[in-house]
């Protein structure tokens, strides 16, 4: 799956990287940037999902937790102690980080479907939370909070503004993802993911790589929900819901898992899906992304860019 | 390049036009926003249903009032998420020149599209929501909270079923802020009342085995259960209190239920509880006739929310043609100055917090044998005047509201 193996990625990685962050410097222009935002901030989401499931091979179905906690704080900074915006989105991230490593304590002493399981309850406390605290807003949200001024400067209440702030932050967080995946660090998960035994027998200490990327995954994930609360101005029960644990795996596994574009194609799909849908079909999207996602398992199960990747490698072996 | 000159040149055109159309109609056209739940729990009650009714409205408007300008409507499924109601929203005031957005069943979904729409001049009307928060903490000057809220269903109901002997109360409660607000309401009217609570036990959100609270409750001897709890948690409750036995020895009080949910549950789960409700189909002639032409389109009676939702933008659209323009802050001043007078209120008036305030109706759920065709479900047991419905102006909470 590495693009290292083959010759042609290698060279074609670094223009194709280019052209996309030229694309995403004049899309706003072309398409509705709050529409971008939101593909943005999900696209990042599954991104830093990927990185622990694509990489380290964990499956944590506890993701929302750090998405929705993060949006939490992110708003309770901004709106009730009026702290600058991008103050609010480290100190989300920062919180989903600690949370992260809470998580990440526990859960990794088990694997598999215990792994799961365990994040998946820990994620419903946080859920559980959110329902009956009061600053949370409960099942009404925390609302009303607002974008306010960059560094004290710059007005995100402008739509474009705050589209380039979005832009930067999930550019920022794919570096690190990059980073992270073609670092002596990455190799290392990679090899837990494929043997675990056998990366203990070679004296690493496997715990503790998984629990950092686990952290890692964690704050990226935060990252993303902070930003989100800021682009809609809110952050609700949706966020920490177990729904959203399950649909970004669905982005994942769509877009290609394991593959450094695919969960941000695969979030681009499911939103636009979604909100696109929303005023055609009415109640029939949650069939329509049913069957996507059993077309998915059955027809390409290396989803959209794994299945591109292997349909060029094939045409350039042949 | 290129397309910056072309961006340009439509920002100046749109510039243009704005300013021309300041005192009149932007590009002579209305255009309706209905947001709702199409697919998920709420789909009953609002839904489809009420973007039949919206669509009906206009067209009644376009044939009674004739108007100079087009009117228009757009829908959308806002799946229940604030966050996808909202970016929606922004979308049809940014991009496609929605004046007004609509219905927004779910609370979170509605306090969210207020703020957008209040920050972008436009006005909400909201029919299926039902928290007070809308008219108190988050009120703004741009929103009517149209058919109902929590007040007035747990109040209403609460009030009458204990002056007409309920004295003594046991509450099963969801266990959020939503149910413990609806427990706490109405517990304070039960007691100013002259009733008593004998307890309470809560739930959790949301649950489906209800048993071991419906024995607390039974075991309590309270001549009413109240429920303080909705949508399915409500039904589950009332099927399994059913099955039980409980009902008819004690009774329950539905303190947020629709005519929805009765269809669903059945007479014989349902049968003599007392809930309280913004409309029946079946009142007086008026409202039979206008629920027959809405049962024709859609299969179904019409619920409160549908009703309300075809009353307000009725009353919208008029206000909108009186005032000559649909510059938010105009259109809303003539709809608060005029009254509501229409199959769904009579001399209904919108308040300064918001709060578009109307007669209610406490009604009985009827016994399988009384009930002498489709949808005959309710005994209309009282009138709740307007003033006593909903919350009085002096314990608002909303800053707007002079005191």
């Amino acid at each position: 799956m590495t693009i290292n193996n083959n010759g042609m990625f290698v060279r074609a990685t670094p223009l194709l990287f280019g052209a996309l962050f030229v694309i995403g410097l004049v899309a706003p222009f072309a398409v509705y940037p709050t529409f971008l935002m939101k593909i943005l901030c999900f696209g990042l989401f599954a991104c830093a999902f990927n990185l622990l499931l694509g990489f380290a091979g964990l499956l944590s179905f506890g993701h929302a937790a750090f998405l929705g906690t993060a949006g939490y704080i992110c708003g309770m900074l901004v709106r009730d102690l009026g702290v600058t915006p991008e103050v609010g989105i480290l100190g989300g991230t920062l919180a989903a980080a600690i949370l992260g490593w809470v998580f990440g304590v526990l859960a990794i002493r088990r694997s598999g479907i215990y792994f799961a399981m365990i994040t998946l309850a820990l994620a419903q406390m946080v859920f559980f939370f959110a329902l009956q605290w009061k600053a949370t807003g409960g099942e009404d949200g925390l609302q009303g909070v607002p974008r306010g001024h960059l560094f004290g400067l710059i007005d995100l209440s402008n739509n474009i503004a705050m589209y380039y702030l979005v832009f930067a932050v999930f550019c920022v967080g794919f570096f690190i993802i990059h980073r992270t995946i073609h670092s002596p660090f990455g190799q290392i998960l990679k090899a837990i993911r494929e043997n675990e035994p056998r990366a203990v027998s070679l004296g690493y200490d496997v715990a503790k790589y998984k629990l950092l990327a686990f952290v890692l995954s964690a704050a990226l994930a935060g990252m993303a929900g902070a930003t989100k609360t800021l682009v809609f101005q809110l952050a609700s029960l949706t966020d920490v819901h177990w729904h959203m644990s399950g649909e970004v795996v669905l982005m994942t596994l769509l877009g290609g898992l394991g593959t450094i574009l695919g969960p941000l194609v695969g979030a681009g799909v499911i939103v636009s899906l979604q909100s696109e849908l929303a005023d055609k079909v009415g109640s029939w999207v949650t069939v329509i992304m049913g069957v996507i996602f059993v077309l998915c398992v059955l027809l390409f199960r290396r989803g959209i860019v794994g299945e591109l990747q292997a349909l060029i490698k094939r045409a350039g072996i042949n | 390049m290129h397309k910056k000159l072309l961006t340009a040149a439509c920002t100046a055109a749109l510039a243009l036009m704005a300013g021309g159309a300041q005192a009149q109609i932007s590009g002579n056209v209305v255009k309706v926003g209905v947001l709702t739940d199409m697919s998920g729990t709420y789909s009953d009650l609002a839904g489809q249903g009420t973007v039949v009714a919206t669509q009906m409205a206009i067209d009644d408007f376009v044939a009674q009032e004739k108007p100079a300008f087009k009117v228009e409507m757009v829908s959308a499924d806002h799946q229940n998420k604030a966050d996808i109601s909202s970016n929606k929203a922004r979308e049809w005031f940014e991009r496609e020149g929605v004046d007004v957005a609509t219905e927004l069943v779910t609370t979170s979904t509605a306090l969210a599209v207020m703020k957008v729409a209040k920050e972008m001049n436009r006005v909400t009307l909201m029919s299926g929501p039902g928290s007070t928060a809308i008219t108190n903490e988050q009120c703004n000057d741009l929103t009517v909270h149209y058919t109902y809220d929590t007040y007035a269903m747990a109040n209403g109901t609460a009030r009458a079923v204990t002056k007409q002997g309920g004295k003594t109360w046991f509450f099963l409660t969801a266990d959020y802020a939503f149910g413990h607000s609806l427990e706490k309401d109405s517990s304070a009217v039960v007691t100013a009342s002259g009733g008593k609570v004998l307890g309470s036990v809560r739930h959790p959100f949301p649950a489906s085995d209800f048993s071991s609270f419906l024995l607390q409750a039974q075991a309590s001897g309270a001549q009413i259960i109240g429920l303080a709890n909705a949508g399915a948690d409500t039904t589950n409750a009332i099927k399994q209190a059913a099955e039980f036995g409980i009902t008819p020895k004690q009774q329950l009080a539905g303190l947020l239920m629709f005519i929805s949910d009765v269809h669903s549950l059945g007479l014989k789960n349902a049968q003599s509880m007392y809930l309280t409700t913004g409309f029946y189909w079946d009142l007086n002639d008026e409202t039979r006739a206008w629920s027959k032409r809405f049962f024709d389109k859609q299969k179904r009676m019409p619920t409160m929310v549908q009703a309300g939702q075809y009353s307000s933008v009725l009353h919208y659209l008029k206000a909108v043609k009186a005032a000559g323009t649909d510059e938010a802050q105009k259109v809303m001043a003539q709809m608060k100055k005029t009254p509501i007078n229409d199959f769904f209120a009579k001399n209904g008036q919108i308040r300064d917090d918001g709060r578009m305030v109307h007669d209610m109706y406490l009604v009985q759920v009827k016994k399988p044998e009384e009930s002498k065709y489709p949808w005959d479900y309710y005994h209309v047991r009282q009138t709740i005047p307007a003033a006593e419905a909903f919350q009085p102006l002096s314990e608002s909470r909303c800053p707007l509201v002079k005191k």
